[in-house]
């Protein structure tokens, strides 16, 4: 059994001029263990997505739908059994460390907080799970590092407390939103090796919610690729990124810098931008930048067309089912 | 091909608590017309502060750069000296560096008019401008808030381009743009870059962009150039070891679960850089004598320059390989 699945997920946010869907629709799963990477431009609702997993969506967000985590609905759940929910079972990090961590306290203030809090252990036990945290993310003397600030550290050091943070209470799901976006790649592939490893050794679900498909090649089993808030693509890791079958996947993929097959300076590029919350397009909301749009794709919302069991997509007229080459974008 | 940009042993200092930091050290760098040279480097190693230099922004504290045959001289509340409005830079941050209360048209016309030409003229200018980096003219009407990131950079060149500049210094200017703007706001810069037969210095900390854009690169770590050369050189046959190590931590988004290779350390600090070369201490393949002495620069077979002790000065570059 898998150890989140999301059924029908609609987020509604309130908007300057009413209600919108950030999210539309969405239904995916996490297996034990599995890391599943959730790719989209922003404003295509992957964030909402990891906020309404911990109740923390914005003033007057509301999601419906169904959210079961380990056997049990969690969507319905109240404010007091979420508190107890995350940071103890759902576990989420951030892109930037320097504002999820508190600049005034300790990391050992930080650290042990929440320890205390879910576990109710004493002050030295909490200090010395600390120190073993430290040490498996990889910080170089745990001690003197508790009694620092976070100031007085780097910034891919800081992502690695704020890891230390998310995993003191052993969680069984890992959310981490854009983990490495705002780090150098030398320090980036540092936090993408320590993510692999601690799935190794604890069995944990991740689920990595960013923009970039390199990192998420390297990362993930699954990846999971949204626009305008509802899924467009789903699948392994390698068939996604070898054999994409959406016009927007292959879009993307087309998009990066090194995957041109010209010579030419120019990269391509999708036309257009994201459509924004509240104006997302009817039909296929891809519809108004995509190059094989017809007039169809207007209309109907696209309905899933399974391409193998783990493969999926929504595009209501999917004009590569006959091509297998990832060359034909023009 | 004419050199616009001279940059001649640049060093720039930072006052923190009375103690001096020397964030750029001694770097040599030139720039052709029609030339995009990447700059490439971790965070906090000088990229931005050398951008700055060269235009004027902060006042080197030993060397010099010659824009166009004359040395440019710090910006002061005064007019600028004409000849330095064709030297232009443009931000990272496209919400930062426009004025929020000011319209799109005035903020594009002020270097016109700044240049003497009559106001009315130059709203129409700033229209064909916004036109030009592929907006519609009416934009000149609206404010800043009323556009995207990607539009607002689009904005930002718009207003560089007012100034007829031959060399633009481009600060991060895709990192904060979505991935479908990054790509079009790179090939806006390209074909600018074509068309007016400019130099551009492009400062980013993403190799795979500045790869496909870039006609040669140069790596800088903590405030010194260790490597320059094409393109090509630099990325098929890294001959420092910093840009090697700098190549095999991009992630390859190929489907093939390729692992990148992490650079142990970090960058240190500037205020008290590691004697002899500065990236010995997380360097694999250090030597004994890398502690002490410090490496120049070097001309290698090939063309390119290299600060290693890996490297002989007129050989062909050895091929770096970490562990």
């Amino acid at each position: 059994m898998n150890l989140l699945t999301v059924e029908n997920l609609t987020v509604t946010l309130a908007t300057g001029s009413g209600d919108a869907q950030a999210v539309r629709n969405l239904s995916f799963n996490v297996g034990h263990g599995e890391i599943l990477g959730v790719a989209g431009e922003s404003g295509s609702g992957k964030t909402m997505t990891a906020l309404s997993m911990l109740g923390l969506l914005p003033y007057k967000g509301k999601a419906s739908g169904s959210i079961k985590f380990d056997g049990r609905e969690i969507l319905t759940s109240s404010k007091r059994e979420y508190r107890d929910l995350r940071g103890k079972e759902i576990a989420m990090i951030f892109q930037d460390p320097m504002t999820s961590l508190h600049p005034m306290l300790t990391v050992e203030v930080q650290l042990t907080e929440h320890l205390r809090h879910h576990r109710k252990v004493s002050k030295d036990a909490a200090r010395n799970s600390a120190l073993e945290l430290l040490a498996t993310v990889k910080i170089p003397e745990p001690a003197a590092a508790l009694r620092a600030h976070p100031s007085q550290f780097s910034g891919g050091m800081r992502q690695r407390i704020a890891i230390a943070m998310a995993l003191a209470c052993e969680p069984k799901l890992l959310i981490a939103d854009e983990p490495t976006t705002a780090l150098d790649v030398t320090v980036q592939a540092g936090i993408l090796k320590l993510l692999h490893q601690l799935r190794k050794e604890r069995n944990l679900s991740v689920m990595v919610i960013t923009h970039d498909l390199g990192v998420l090649s390297s990362l993930t089993d699954r990846i999971m690729i949204m626009y305008a808030g509802s899924e467009v693509e789903s699948g392994l890791t390698t068939d996604l990124l070898r054999n994409p079958r959406h016009p927007y996947t292959k879009g993307l993929i087309a998009a990066l810098p090194g995957n041109s097959a010209s010579n030419s300076k120019n990269l391509l590029s999708i036309d257009g931008m994201p459509p924004e919350l509240g104006n997302f397009p009817t039909g296929c909301a891809f519809h108004t930048r995509c190059n094989y749009a017809k007039e169809s794709c207007k209309g109907a919302i696209p309905e899933v067309t399974n391409l193998n069991s783990t493969h999926r997509i929504f595009c209501p007229i999917n004009p590569f089912s006959e091509v297998t080459s990832a060359g034909s974008q023009s | 091909m004419k050199e616009i940009l001279n940059i001649k042993n640049v060093s720039v200092e930072y006052d923190r608590h009375g103690r001096k930091v020397r964030a750029v050290a001694g770097v040599d760098l030139t720039l052709n017309s029609g030339e995009i040279l990447g700059l490439v480097g971790e965070s906090g190693c000088g990229k931005s502060t050398l951008g700055k230099a060269i235009v004027g922004i902060l006042a080197p504290v030993t060397g010099e750069v010659v824009f166009d045959g004359e040395k440019v001289k710090k910006l002061t509340r005064g007019k600028r000296p004409e000849h330095f409005r064709n030297l232009q830079m443009i931000f990272q941050d496209p919400y930062g560096s426009l004025n929020p209360r000011r319209k799109i048209g005035v903020q594009i016309a002020d270097g016109l008019i700044v240049a003497g030409m009559p106001k009315k003229l130059a709203l129409l200018k700033a229209a064909d401008l916004l036109e030009k980096v592929g907006l519609p003219r009416n934009a000149v009407d609206r404010f800043a808030h009323q556009f995207s990131g990607g539009q607002r950079q689009r904005i930002s060149i718009a207003r560089a381009l007012a100034a007829a500049p031959t060399a633009i210094i481009a600060d991060e200017p895709i990192s904060a743009l979505d991935t479908s703007s990054q790509a079009q706001v790179a090939n806006l810069l390209v074909n600018l870059v074509d068309e007016f037969d400019m130099g551009m210095v492009f400062i980013s900390h993403d190799l795979s962009i500045v790869r496909r854009i870039s006609d040669r690169v140069a790596v800088m770590y903590l405030g010194k150039i260790v490597e320059v050369g094409t393109v090509d050189q630099i990325w098929n046959n890294p001959s420092h070891p910093y840009t090697r190590a700098l190549i095999s931590a991009i992630p390859h988004a190929d489907g093939t679960s390729f692992m990148p290779q992490d650079l142990p350390g970090d960058v240190p600090n500037p205020m008290s850089p590691p004697s002899g070369c500065r990236f010995h201490p997380r360097c694999p393949l250090a030597k004994e004598e890398c502690k002490t002495q410090e490496p120049g620069l070097r001309k290698l077979g090939d063309g390119r320059d290299v600060a290693c002790v890996l490297q002989t000065a007129g050989n062909q570059p050895v091929t770096i390989t970490l562990n």
